[in-house]
């Protein structure tokens, strides 16, 4: 039994390491509390639909989000817009429809089933928009990064001038979190640049909190309903476990092994 | 004394298999309803349909949860003539009135109720719709006048939301 | 197999199990004679049961929204997740399922390893699980490309690319397995056919490896053979039954840690990429189950020899049985080869981790030392151990050392206290 949970113990231990690359970077990235994170994480709803409004504003005239639709901003689990609400963001939007009986391609205004419009409409049309270089789609932005929401969060606030020694072409910007520290992306926050509806003063750390607790529930809508069924999983596990263990032991009972 | 431990040997194996089945009815489940329609099918469940450019006597056709669904502006001649049907004289009797919330909006699935062709509009004897692939003839309500059909077309749950718009399911 | 005939109770019973004698089997089944002291590490072979039908079940059910084609496979899982009910439950198991799948298989090899489960007369019980293995791998491999994110693609590109290795035709060996000049479409649908076809395989297979374990019966923790059925074994049911079932459990609780709580640490960032021919990730890195033979593979510092000497690392396990020449089996009485045994671990664990690290520098020199070990150990020390080595002496039968009663219960009670 020692011998087993020693290597438990290890297999958690080497899990815990990360196996994955990038072991060159050392830089820490900037700390603060996530609604989410631990077994009993929730996302602050609040939060959430700051998020939205920071990644609408300011984020989405070059970042398309292709997986998400506006009915995800009522359902259980995300920003929990009411479907009014929902429906309204929706109609906000011109999407492409058609073709109509003429044969042509129409736009109209956005219905809950309608995935999030797009800035660009194809990936060549965002590089030659954007210097060459590709926005990336933001549905699961945060699992597609080392570092998660602490690396996006740090990105966004990492902004600096480069240190003396380093020259920066035309378009490319120094950041101390970014892969490389040079990203073509300009800074884009900053101090009441957004007017939130629920009052919350907008700072480019608030911003950043916001939008990356939004990006963070884009990537994982289900995160809530997946700890909660967890919990229950695990508490019937140990629950079963234990009268297994007490039902081995009494079939054993009639087999003569102690010593 | 050997008595009461078969009744607690018995009880535990009974609690253990009774909590094991509930475990195992938990993870059943999951593969069962992932076969249900998904999030993305249930959000086309209804659909909004823009009325305003159908005048008088004229059909649309639009699609819903992957079948047509004919969308009529009657004529007054088609309504008088739709409500003036005697009920032994149809095959599934229905009333008109119990078809059309609104007399002058006739809103059903055009699916034939034989074996699922869809009738051509404006067609056959009873000036509604007729079938070509068996020969049914619907009437200006959309019930079964003449052929192998056995019920009226299906009318759907609808609803207007405004003078302009239907909502079908 | 078995000389005692056994009668079904009921009439249905006995006419349907005279035309297929499903009931014997199971009868069979139920009585088989398990040695009584098997430690826990004898569970994984129900916990691989447990794994393999879990994935084919996962598996099954993915396919029914999965959709295969370059353009379409990323967004189809995307779909899956968060559409479909239940989807990213479903899609979690089988991923992390794939993991804990494989973390079984190595306590259960390692435990073949310790015990000496593979010397005669289980070698064809062993060789027949190194081809479930080699299997499972094939399948993992395929099934890691489905999802077409970067490091599917990437990993593709590399792995297939290997067979360019091979003199003459290996240029056209590559091209005829991807269905085209690169990784693309042709081949993830052809992936995708295999994926789902291997499985099955494997369970043919595992048929017959259980078939053939039921000939000479289980090994145990002591290595010897059964004197007396009736005092050195139980029936398989209830006793190894409730205790597999145990295991089982403990296993799954780990299992759901996994899948409700950190689903995507034992995957890799770059696979929420989709596939993009033309930007290559930093560090290509396969999943951490396949990272040791993927250190093997870049420490030769020829293509060909090091797909060779990958290759050699696994079948070199099929000639354990005649490579290790001890004929003691258990390494619970053999205490120079259980020094080796753990060095032999801590190498294979060394390899992993220079397996996700850049080939260079350090890494690399560590993982050229740890590939010899790794030969070493099975060309070298094993075979030359089985001489050389004084081994501890036997006791007389499983039960005597439990009992009392024997010269030897202080060195059994000693190694059994240590397994505990």
């Amino acid at each position: 039994m020692k011998k087993f949970s020693r290597i438990i113990f290890l297999i958690i231990f080497i899990t815990c390491f990360q196996y994955n690359s990038n072991a060159a970077e050392k830089v820490e990235y900037l700390k603060t509390d996530w609604s989410f994170k631990g077994l009993f994480g929730k996302f602050d709803r609040a939060s959430l639909q700051r998020g939205y409004q920071v990644y609408t504003e300011v984020c989405s005239s070059c970042h398309s989000m292709k997986y998400l639709s506006y009915r995800n901003l009522a359902e259980k689990g995300g920003p929990e817009f009411t479907e009014a609400e929902a429906k309204a963001i929706a109609a906000s939007f011109e999407v492409k429809d058609g073709p109509n009986s003429d044969g042509d391609m129409f736009t109209r205004p956005g219905k809950l089933s309608d995935k999030f419009v797009m800035p660009y409409d194809n990936v060549k049309a965002a590089q030659s928009a954007n210097g060459g270089a590709y926005p990336p789609d933001m549905s699961v932005l945060v699992k597609a990064r080392v570092g998660g929401v602490d690396y996006i969060y740090s990105l966004l606030q990492g902004y600096e001038d480069p240190p003396i020694g380093i020259t920066l072409d035309d378009g490319v910007y120094y950041n101390k979190f970014m892969y490389g520290n040079k990203i073509k992306m300009a800074n884009q926050l900053s101090d009441g640049l957004v007017e939130y509806s629920d009052g919350t003063n907008a700072t480019v750390e608030q911003m950043s909190k916001d939008v990356t607790t939004f990006l963070m529930w884009a990537a994982e809508p289900h995160l809530e309903a997946r700890h909660k069924m967890g919990f229950k999983a695990i508490v019937y596990l140990i629950i079963l476990t234990t009268l297994v263990y007490f039902s081995m032991k009494r079939i054993w009972s009639r087999v003569k092994t102690e010593v | 004394m050997a008595e009461k431990k078969t009744n607690r040997r018995d009880f535990l194996f009974t609690a253990t298999y009774a909590v094991g089945a509930v475990g195992a009815g938990a993870v059943v489940w999951p593969m069962i309803d992932q076969m249900n329609p998904d999030a993305s099918v249930k959000a086309l469940a209804s659909t909004e349909v823009d009325v305003s450019s159908v005048g008088p006597g004229k059909t649309i056709t639009v699609l819903w949860r992957g079948k047509p669904v004919f969308i009529r502006r009657r004529t007054d001649e088609e309504i008088e003539e739709a409500r003036s049907v005697k009920l032994e004289d149809l095959k599934h009797p229905e009333k008109d009135e119990d078809r059309a919330q609104n007399p002058e909006w006739l809103v059903m699935l055009g699916v034939c109720t034989h074996l699922g062709c869809v009738p051509l509009d404006q067609k056959g004897d009873y000036n509604g719709w007729f079938c070509p692939c068996h020969g049914s003839h619907y009437d200006t309500s959309g019930r079964i006048r003449k052929g192998p059909a056995p019920t009226n077309m299906e009318i759907p749950k609808y609803e207007f939301v405004n003078a302009n718009t239907i909502k079908i399911g | 197999m078995s000389d005692h005939e056994y009668n079904p109770k009921s009439k249905f019973g006995k006419w349907f199990n005279d035309r297929l004698p499903l009931l014997t089997l199971a009868n069979h089944l139920t009585d088989y004679p398990t040695p009584k002291n098997l430690n826990y590490w004898w569970t994984f072979g129900g916990i691989l049961t447990f794994c393999l039908i879990t994935q084919i079940v996962t598996g099954l059910v993915l396919a029914m929204h999965y959709i295969a084609h370059a353009d379409m496979a990323f967004d189809s899982v995307e779909h899956i997740m968060r559409d479909v009910n239940y989807g990213w439950l479903i899609r979690y198991i089988h991923a992390n399922g794939a993991s804990m799948f494989f973390l079984a298989v190595y306590i259960h090899i390692f435990r073949s390893l310790f015990y000496g489960s593979y010397k005669a007369p289980r070698e064809i019980i062993w060789i027949i699980g190194i081809i479930i293995y080699l299997l499972m791998m094939a399948a993992a491999f395929m099934g890691y490309v489905l999802p077409w994110g970067q490091m599917s693609f990437w990993g593709a590109t590399v792995i297939t690319n290997l067979f360019s290795a091979i003199p003459l035709v290996g240029e056209g060996i590559v091209t005829w397995l991807w269905g085209g000049y690169s990784v693309d479409n042709p081949t993830l649908t052809r992936f995708f056919t295999l994926h789902y076809l291997i499985p099955f395989l494997i369970l043919g297979l595992v048929v017959l490896h259980i078939w053939a374990l039921h000939v000479p019966g289980n090994n145990n923790p002591v290595g010897i053979d059964i004197k007396k059925p009736s005092k050195d074994t139980v029936p398989f049911h209830p006793y190894i039954v409730i205790k597999d079932g145990f295991a089982l459990l403990m296993f799954m609780i780990v299992f759901a840690f996994f899948v409700f709580y950190t689903p995507n640490i034992l995957g890799h960032a770059d696979n929420y990429i989709e596939a993009d021919p033309l930007v290559t990730p930093a560090h290509i890195v396969p999943e951490w189950y396949l990272l040791p033979f993927y250190a093997i593979l870049r420490s030769v510092p020829d293509k060909l020899l090091g797909v060779i000497a990958m290759l050699s690392a696994i079948f070199i396990l099929a000639a354990l049985p005649w490579l290790d020449t001890s004929k003691i089996r258990s390494a619970v009485f053999r205490p120079l080869y259980r020094q080796f045994y753990w060095i032999l671990v801590a190498d294979v664990l060394i390899l992993g981790y220079v397996g996700a690290m850049p080939a260079e520098g350090l890494y690399l020199l560590i993982a050229r030392v740890a590939t010899a070990y790794y030969f070493l150990h099975f060309l070298v020390i094993l075979p030359v151990l089985g001489f050389k080595e004084k081994t501890l002496p036997l006791p007389i039968s499983i039960t005597e050392p439990i009992l009392g009663g024997s010269p030897n219960l202080a060195a059994a009670k000693n190694r059994e206290g240590l397994k505990e």
